[in-house]
């Protein structure tokens, strides 16, 4: 992690855009009103969504918006990593783990394809569309190599996967989440070897118990 | 009260303190550097490590942990001595070794602390951060690699500023204290970072690289940019004014200083009057004191005693004015003012009460007010600590405060009830009117702006009608203040330097109403409307008066003579001498005192002494120094004239607040402050 600072360049403005603003008013009601700003975390995200990166008239609206000061905004959004201050690929932001799992199983080669096919970390592609990084364990060792990209975990990568799934977000694809080594999450790649017996997913072996209110039990009427 | 144990000795204690205070309370010191008691409680810097039983067996930061009855605190163990050593070793790793040109050597915790309580050597061979500096403002200079992340500038803009524009950005080790987009941090108080910063990180910008502290003379004095009378400590290096720091005094300015009183000063060495002229063919020549006060003292025996005026400045002294007064009473001048603001308060008649031009609640008193009526002031700039102190009483909640005047930006919530006189005749019919019923100590501020001009004195009783009909003033609480911009003011209204009867005002004498005008460092004016008055100018500094004057006899500013003010709550203080007079220049009542022996009606004073023994006696209460007069109620029916209001908005006097005398307006420190306030950023200002 290096120093964070808002992007050099900035768009003139920033609005809600009306789904956006919907989701923001869900936030800020949950929160009593003496304390709007609570709400700023989910809203940083939601504006990332819109935008794809908190811009500097973002982090203004924002503080407008919450009623407090734009430094407070500013220093929530250069706390927390997950929140891009500079603009990123229109197709994928692309963050490969580096960490020790996911070295130890090859994370070296899904960063040299990155470089290869998108050019240097941290720094917007030349066709504006990837932007990749490396970022600090993602929790998904049991799948190393992995990187998610952007919402989604692609994990048991190899290069060649991640080229392929690169070629594929340029193309306007979107490829599919998960393991790329044939097996389900992270069970064993030849199937599950345990806890096989069909039996224990039946509910066949639970003391049956009423959930008041539970989903799928409401009385019929 | 509860009893705790600091490293065996048995303390008293109130219940709320946290363990820092107890331990100090038991006279042991506690490192520290992010707590601070003024502002709120932060424990990032991890210095006041003590070993606290019961309690999980570590040191724990005693100044966010709260003191419990029966506690053991131990303050030099082991475990204690090597806490505070690991913590100054970690603190020390980033901060670079620079000592020798950071302005805040000699005078720095991060220095003394590590002396103190550090292992004496680093184990650190790695490289160490650096970080970029940062602009904050003309007052502040950044070397943000020096910083120890300790947030008091943070604390104390959001807090007792009430500007949030500072804040850490990043986190860990990349974390950097900086201001939304590197915008000039826009307080009138921002100075008081630079005391709290305990580093070398932010310092005063205005006096980077100008002195070590260890070669300063300090003289502990009184500040004289506002009315406040605040606390100062002048450092001086030879005859020249270098610094100007705040002291501690709970019933002013509790430990902060307004950036125009502590980074003007270096006005008092720029556009000094050093040696009497004359103005020969239109132009001022240069003249020996005899030539200049002969020429003065022919001018005085051949003009008429009623054509003739005196007008007393802001920055003038007491001893001063009343030299003046005695003499020119004694030639039978009467045309006297000491208000240039023209605000119609002070001794109308002999009876007009004292308290009617006072700040009666008293500065420290404004905290426990309930309900605040404001009017025609901008408090933030016309006497910004009083304005720090109702954010304070705002912040912790009960006090509810309303404005008549120019709606300005006050640091805190307020309820806009008008803009004008009409406002304040109307004020029964706002919903406001019920919060001044309902509170228990209401008070209500008068600006000037309210009670100047020709309806000032019927404003004036308007307002202290409201103050009647609503219990302002009552027993045990007297919620009537003026709030005054100028430190000369008050004793010049306690020693009756104003017209009586007849007697043209400040603003009758600068519009020709008088022949020959005497301005004691009267600036506050326009020139042009002097016409063709045969103006004396005695004063320090080369500003309106001076370019207006056709005999200028050149005094002492405020660090360079010890004077008495009086401060708006009514209490007198000795201001004392700093450094000499500049060049040829004198004590300002010396000059008077020669002058009047010149005109046959020689002064009965030849010393400071005897002249304050004078003022005393004709005006006993000068004669109690500060201390402030003690809450009286008083006749409010004696305040003011009834009379018709017109109908203005009450416009603050302080146009520009870092512009408000000569000696800001001589500051290029002041200078560049007004210009970074109104937008632009001097280039290349270093």
């Amino acid at each position: 992690m290096s120093v964070r600072r808002l992007a050099k360049e900035q768009p003139a403005s920033f609005a809600f855009s009306p789904e956006t603003m919907e989701k923001v008013n869900w936030w800020i009601a949950k929160y009593p009103e003496s304390r709007r700003q609570s709400a700023v975390i989910p809203i940083l995200w939601l504006v990332q969504k819109q935008e794809g990166w908190v811009s500097e008239p973002a982090i203004t609206a924002i503080a407008k918006l919450l009623g407090m000061a734009q430094i407070r905004v500013y220093e929530v959004a250069t706390f927390y990593t997950m929140f891009m201050l500079e603009p990123v690929g229109s197709a994928a932001l692309i963050q490969v783990c580096g960490t020790t799992p996911c070295m130890l199983r090859g994370s070296d080669a899904l960063i040299q394809v990155c470089k290869d096919k998108i050019g240097p970390k941290d720094k917007l592609s030349r066709d504006g569309k990837f932007t990749w990084q490396e970022v600090e364990c993602l929790g998904a060792c049991c799948n190393a190599p992995m990187a998610q990209i952007n919402d989604y975990y692609y994990e048991d990568l190899t290069p060649e996967n991640l080229a392929q799934i690169i070629d594929d977000f340029a193309a306007g694809k979107s490829p599919k989440p998960g393991p790329y080594n044939g097996r389900h999450t992270s069970e064993p790649l030849g199937g599950a070897t345990t806890l096989s017996d069909p039996a224990l997913y039946d509910g066949s072996a639970a003391k049956p118990i009423k959930i008041p209110n539970a989903p799928g039990t409401e009385v019929q009427a | 009260m509860a009893k705790a144990k600091v490293n065996g000795v048995e303390v008293e204690f109130d219940p709320g303190m946290t363990v820092l205070q107890v331990a100090e309370l038991a006279g042991e010191e506690i490192p520290r550097f992010c707590y601070h008691e003024r502002l709120s409680i932060a424990g990032n810097c991890r210095m006041c490590l003590v070993e606290v039983k019961p309690g999980p067996p570590k040191p724990q930061a005693s100044c966010a942990l709260p003191a419990a009855e029966g506690q053991e605190i131990f303050t030099n163990t082991p475990m204690v001595k090597k806490a505070r050593e690991g913590v100054m070793e970690f603190l020390l790793i980033n901060h670079p070794l620079d000592c020798p040109i950071c302005d805040q050597g000699g005078e720095c915790d991060l220095q003394d602390q590590s002396v103190g309580y550090g292992r004496g050597g680093s184990r650190y061979e790695e490289n160490k951060r650096a970080v970029e500096e940062k602009y904050l403002g003309p007052t502040i200079k950044t070397a943000m690699t020096r910083c120890i992340q300790c947030t008091r500038c943070v604390r104390f803009t959001t807090e007792v500023a009430g500007v949030t524009e500072m804040g850490m950005i990043s986190r860990g080790e990349n974390a950097e204290i900086t201001s939304y987009l590197e915008q000039a941090v826009t307080s009138e108080l921002s100075g008081n970072v630079n005391d709290l910063c305990p580093v070398g990180a932010l310092t005063h910008k205005p006096w980077t690289f100008n002195y070590r502290p260890w070669e300063l003379s300090k003289t502990e004095t009184i500040d004289v940019h506002d009315a406040l009378g605040a606390h100062i400590r002048i450092d001086s290096r030879g005859p020249a004014v270098m610094r100007c720091l705040p002291r501690t005094k709970e019933d002013i300015n509790e430990e902060w200083l307004t950036d125009k009183s502590r980074y003007a000063v270096d006005g008092l060495s720029r556009r000094r009057l050093d040696q009497p002229y004359v103005r020969k063919g239109g132009k001022l020549q240069p003249a020996s004191w005899d030539e200049a006060l002969a020429a003065v003292a022919a001018k005085v025996k051949g003009t008429d005693a009623s054509k003739m005026g005196v007008i007393a400045g802001d920055l003038t002294d007491a001893e001063t004015m009343k030299a003046a007064r005695d003499l020119f009473y004694s030639l039978g001048v009467t045309n006297l003012d000491c208000r240039q603001d023209g605000a119609r308060v002070g001794p109308v008649t002999q009876s007009t009460p004292r308290e009617s031009w006072l700040f009666n609640t008293g500065i420290a008193g404004i905290e426990e007010a309930d309900a605040i009526l404001l009017i025609g002031t901008d408090l933030r700039h016309e006497a910004s600590l009083i304005n720090a102190r109702i954010r304070k009483a705002w912040l912790k909640g009960g006090v509810n405060v309303g404005l008549i005047g120019e709606p300005v930006d006050l640091t805190y919530d307020y309820t806009h009830i008008g803009a004008g006189p009409k406002a304040v005749r109307d004020l029964k019919k706002h919903a406001f009117i019920d919060v001044l019923k309902g509170a228990k100590r209401p008070a209500i501020l008068v600006g000037s702006s309210a009670i100047n001009g020709e309806d000032g004195a019927a404003v004036l009783r308007d307002i202290a009608d409201i103050a009647d009909t609503y219990g302002i003033v009552k027993d045990g609480w007297n919620g009537f203040n003026i709030v005054h911009t100028a430190a000369s003011r008050v004793a010049g209204l306690d020693l009756g330097f104003v017209p009586v009867g007849e007697a043209l005002d400040a603003g009758a004498m600068i519009r020709g109403g008088v022949d020959l005008l005497f301005l004691l460092g009267a600036d506050e004016f326009n020139p042009k409307d002097l016409g063709k008055t045969f103006v004396v100018y005695i004063g320090s500094h080369g500003d309106a008066g001076a370019s207006a004057a056709d005999i200028i006899l050149p005094g002492a500013a405020y660090t360079e003579k010890s004077g008495i003010y009086t401060n708006l709550e009514g209490r007198v203080q000795i201001a004392e001498r700093c450094v000499f007079p500049k060049g040829q220049a004198k004590e300002d009542w010396a000059i008077l005192r020669a002058l009047s022996a010149l005109v046959d009606k020689t002064l009965p004073y030849d010393s400071l002494t005897q002249l304050r023994e004078k003022l005393i006696t004709d005006h006993p209460v000068f004669g109690r120094i500060d201390v402030r007069p003690s809450p009286k109620t008083f006749d409010l029916r004696a305040v003011g004239q009834k009379g018709e209001v017109k109908d203005r908005v009450f416009t603050s006097p302080i146009v520009d607040f870092y512009m408000t005398n000569p000696i800001a307006r001589a500051s290029v420190a002041m200078a560049e402050c007004s210009a970074s306030r109104r937008g632009n950023v001097p280039a290349a200002a270093e």
